[in-house]
């Protein structure tokens, strides 16, 4: 499937807006479970090196595919884990009153 | 994954596969959007979960992917690793841990670039777009990776949170990323050359060294937001050269979130990005203990008569600070405020946005320790309540509550939104010495005549507080 690049370029463009709009007052409570949620996202990497370990070609290229996949996995499963131990914290006190 | 499915269905796959896509993204955003807010914050991570599962799953079925060995083993090493890391680390550690995951991120996205360089036997065979992008994911991936690695290593102490820079360094910085880019172009232009790909890498990966060694140990969360939004570019340039959609919008919004968010915790410090990037503050701080403290007299108190104070005033504030953090006081501090308030004394905190090591961590370590997180105020809420306030208990925290900011002009600190303690009836200052805090400068609060200084390590100062109340 051949993309135009005006296209992508165009969608990387709105997708940022989407991303300025979206943080507004955030509660300085919130920086550091933002941040590091935040952060598991940008583990979507991993949909790349994915495509990169599991294609045809060069076997070298595979293996470091496979190295992005471990990499990119660590971000994801232990980013978005970490932040729920952080906000699962937060959440108990509500229930409590 | 593919294979699997009858004809019928392949036909549609691709569109199919680019639906499921819009559908992770909008996870992401709703994800983002309820991360906002304390009260629905948890069900937004959990949003972004889901939607990071449904692009995984979805991308299995990909029709380029046609071996899964390498894939399965993978995820399974890498998520084992992440489980255990995000489950043993200590909440006072967390800034570590974060600045470690955006490290591997960055690293990843450098990873799949090259990789996607490397499995295709003829270079020639990309275009300039490919090439350019090859080169940007390398580049921004590689300095996210070593600066994070950087960034960890001052927060942990393996590397001295002092700015270590030399005049010109910035100016050396600069001039190596235009020149990087400048590679990356000719790269570009000409790919037939291997060697251009390794000393981009090579430059990429000293760059995030030596922009981030000039930054105090202080600043290091922001470097970390920032780092988080490289991170986020960098996946955005991997899906330019896959031609991936899910890549860029996922990249391109936590690139933009993560520089709105790097540029709200600059404001909590009354500084702009810039600033911290280039100052090099604390630079010139002095040794700790700087001298100018001899003919200035403070008042000591001990846990006893702290005890007695406490036990009788009607409204308290605990104003914690990096020290508590470090001294893994936040369950004592909690119990001595749990005996206040079973005596009816009123019980706040004051949490200025930078205490801790991370703009609101403080939070997250009081939480842990079981503090409600209604009785932590920020500091614009805390301000005026000072003025009825008894006692005030400053532990382990110094440059957050230092009068200069607002009286000196001169000074390193001033122009900062401190907390305003000295409106306070009495203000109790825990504290090992009189030595100064990061911004290395002296603080006045500590010889004023409402304060008293309680010395020693702020957990076991804590514990003989603690049990003096009991004598109480």
């Amino acid at each position: 499937m051949e993309v135009d690049l005006t296209l992508l370029l165009f969608i990387f463009a709105l997708a940022s807006f989407i991303g300025f709009e979206l943080i507004s007052k955030v509660p300085p409570t919130l920086h550091t479970p933002l941040m590091s949620g935040a952060n598991a996202i940008s583990g979507i990497t991993i949909v790349g090196a994915l495509i990169v370990a599991g294609s045809l070609g060069n076997p070298l290229g595979k293996w470091i595919g496979f190295a992005a996949i471990i990499l990119a996995t660590i971000n994801v499963v232990g980013g978005f884990m970490v932040t729920d131990r952080m906000l699962e914290m937060f959440k108990k006190k509500e229930d409590e009153k | 994954m593919s294979t699997f499915l009858p004809e019928t269905i392949l036909n549609w796959l691709p569109d199919a596969i680019q639906l499921f896509y819009l559908v992770a993204t909008g996870f992401f955003i709703r994800g983002v959007k309820l991360l906002n807010s304390p009260g629905t914050a948890r069900k937004g991570n959990q949003f972004a979960a889901i939607g990071m599962l449904i692009g995984v799953l979805v991308t299995l079925f990909d029709q380029d992917i046609v071996e899964f060995e390498l894939i399965v083993g993978g995820i399974v090493i890498g998520g084992l690793i992440g489980l255990l890391l995000a489950k043993k680390v200590q909440m006072t550690a967390m800034p570590e841990l974060v600045a470690v995951f955006n490290g591997f991120g960055g690293a990843a996205s450098a990873l799949v670039a090259w990789g996607e360089l490397a499995r295709n036997p003829d270079i020639l065979s990309f275009d300039t777009t490919g090439l350019v992008s090859i080169g940007l994911s390398v580049f921004i991936g590689a300095l996210t990776f070593t600066g994070s690695f950087i960034a960890f290593g001052k927060l942990s102490g393996f590397i001295s949170g002092n700015a270590i820079t030399f005049p010109g360094l910035n100016v050396i910085n600069i001039g190596a990323m235009i020149a990087t880019l400048g590679l990356i172009g000719y790269f570009a232009y000409d790919p037939s050359n291997p060697t251009l790909f390794w000393v981009i890498l090579g430059i990429s990966l000293l760059i995030g060294v030596t922009s981030v060694i000039p930054i105090g140990g202080a600043d290091m969360p922001v470097v970390i937001s920032l780092l988080n939004s490289y991170s986020g570019i960098a996946a955005a340039m991997a899906g330019f050269v896959l031609q991936n959609n899910l890549l860029i919008v996922s990249g391109a919004l936590v690139g933009a979130a993560g520089l709105i968010l790097t540029n709200i915790m600059c404001k909590a410090m009354n500084r702009s990005l810039l600033n911290v990037i280039f100052g090099s503050f604390g630079a010139a701080a002095g040794g700790p203990g700087a001298s100018g403290n001899g003919d200035k007299t403070v008042r000591e108190t001990s846990a006893e008569d702290l005890a007695i104070q406490v036990a009788y005033a009607s409204k308290v504030v605990i104003v914690p600070g990096y020290g508590l953090a470090v001294a893994q006081a936040q369950h004592i501090v909690k119990e001595v405020a749990t005996k206040l308030e079973s005596r009816g004394v009123q019980v706040k905190y004051g949490i200025h946005p930078v205490a801790g090591r991370m703009p609101g961590h403080m939070n997250v370590l009081l939480a842990e320790a079981d503090v409600p997180y209604d009785l932590l105020k920020d500091m614009d809420e805390i301000n005026p309540e000072f003025a009825t306030t008894d006692v005030v208990l400053i532990i382990g925290a110094n440059d957050v509550v230092n009068p200069l900011a607002k009286t000196d002009p001169t000074g390193p600190i001033y122009g900062m939104p401190i907390l305003n303690v000295d409106e306070a009836k009495r203000t109790i200052v825990f504290k090992r010495s009189l030595s100064v805090g990061y911004a290395g400068i002296d603080n006045p609060l500590f010889y004023a005549e409402k304060n008293q200084m309680f010395f020693g390590d702020a957990k076991k100062s804590l514990q003989a507080l603690n049990e003096a109340l009991n004598e109480v």
